[in-house]
């Protein structure tokens, strides 16, 4: 790799903040280094190039370094022009995307982890409010698959996309290993469910998927610490 | 030239982000002042998922989320520029947006908090002030280098309505000897003409917000 576009990201292998900068580079065919960090003893080039919120991932490019998952997408998507490109031209589509996409960045997966991290009634809460921003949000894609359910021939990733699918999926096997239900249940949210059917059976996105069994492990290993620290 | 619609309130730091990057960029646009306690129907229409302000409303399209709208607004009016050319200096203007995004939850939290609870909230806010002017602002002039960019006007509230809030609130947060370069600059974003000549009334402002606390503490404490 030439060094004048040497491209490293840190990440970490379950963070799904990290997991959309990652399928964000393969789509677009962009070579790159990646560091895996441990999260419980993050490496010194980590705290020096996210000293603000020292987490991943951090993109760095040709030495520069950028933090903060949808900031880092937009910035791939700026500097690497070629297909898929993660924002349609029109600036008001680029808006309606970037509106989604904070809905599902700021009411979704902040709904999604206080799921995952909490019990009892504060969970029960929590469930609630995951179903009904969930309803919104099938209510808004409709605009943007005006023709129904997506298909997966020539699927332009985008923005979107990417937030989305590396945040929930399909598999109703493991939600229901986890919560005991299904969170994306193809009766309450149709589109929803057959959007990210086709997004997780995109080869890129299949490869990157780890097992099932790696992912459930990954669940309650979260929820027991988040239960047992907030115990504390 | 198609019609452009702010619906607002006179009161809030987000509408005004809006009509900061409006009037820097010359448009002509109708402010529609809104009633947050009996929402227009136009409101509601426009921006159904949210049911806040501000809405741009452009040919007819409307477009929500303060953060959305100025990204807009830079690609549709290109004239006086209020994000940087270069991809990676834009991209750390982002990175700055949106951390104040994300943390305004905390910021705003000793607005709404009485007792222990405030004494945290202030103390946690300060920290991030802190941040925002050693890794933000830096030795900069303004956020976004010799002018005002969009960094700037997302952090106009702390220029601009952080003070009125701590008083009301009873609390200290901006001064210039713990903040020197953040009070700095917070002076010189009120001292820029089009910003100086947009601001609600501060005397209003102070009313408005003494009101809005005693509202908050009869709450929280019955």
């Amino acid at each position: 790799m030439g060094e004048e576009n040497k491209v490293v990201l840190h990440g970490m292998w379950i963070s799904p903040y990290s997991k959309r900068v990652e399928l964000a580079l393969k789509f677009k065919g962009i070579p790159f280094e990646y560091v895996e960090e441990d999260l419980q003893n993050k490496s010194p080039q980590l705290l020096q190039y996210n000293p603000v919120h020292k987490k991943v991932p951090v993109l760095v490019h040709n030495g520069k370094p950028i933090a903060e998952s949808i900031v880092i997408l937009e910035y791939i998507d700026e500097t690497w022009k070629n297909q898929p490109r993660f924002l349609p031209q029109d600036p008001y589509k680029r808006a309606k995307v970037r509106f989604w996409t904070s809905f599902v960045q700021q009411q979704l997966c902040e709904s999604l982890l206080t799921v995952i991290k909490t019990d009892g009634e504060v969970q029960q809460k929590a469930f609630g409010n995951l179903f009904e921003k969930l309803e919104v949000l099938e209510e808004g894609i409709k605009e943007i698959f005006p023709d129904g359910n997506p298909c997966i021939g020539n699927y332009n990733i985008g923005l979107l996309d990417l937030v989305m699918l590396s945040m929930f999926s399909p598999n109703n096997k493991i939600q229901e290993e986890v919560f005991g239900m299904k969170i994306i249940d193809p009766e309450k949210t149709p589109l929803i469910f057959s959007w990210l059917t086709v997004l997780h059976q995109l080869p890129l996105v299949k490869e990157s998927t780890p097992p099932d069994d790696k992912v459930v492990a990954i669940f309650k290993f979260v929820r027991e610490n988040a239960l047992k620290s907030s115990l504390a | 030239m198609e019609e452009v619609k702010l619906l607002g309130t006179w009161a809030s730091a987000f509408s005004y982000r809006v009509l900061w990057a409006l009037k820097l960029k010359g448009v002509q646009y109708e402010y529609v002042e809104e009633d947050l306690f009996n929402k227009s129907e136009l409101l509601l229409r426009c921006n159904p998922v949210h049911k806040k302000i501000p809405v741009l409303i452009h040919g007819g399209k409307p477009i929500a989320e303060s953060a959305v709208i100025l990204e807009y607004i830079e690609e549709i009016w290109p004239q006086n520029p209020l994000l940087p050319q270069d991809p990676y200096e834009r991209t750390l203007a982002r990175f700055w947006i949106k951390f104040g995004e994300d943390k305004f939850p905390i910021f705003y939290k000793f607005f709404h908090s009485v007792g222990e609870e405030q004494v945290k909230a202030t103390k946690e806010a300060k920290e991030l002030l802190k941040v925002i002017e050693e890794h933000g602002l830096g030795e900069k002039k303004y956020f976004g280098g010799d002018n005002i960019g969009l960094t700037d006007i997302a952090y106009g509230w702390i220029a601009c309505w952080l003070g009125v809030l701590a008083e009301a609130a009873g609390v200290q947060l901006l001064d210039a000897e713990s903040f020197p370069k953040l009070q700095a600059w917070a002076d010189r974003f009120k001292e820029v003409p089009l910003i100086k000549d947009n601001l609600p009334d501060p005397d209003q402002m102070l009313n408005y917000f003494k009101l809005r606390r005693e509202q908050l503490v009869a709450s929280a404490t019955s």
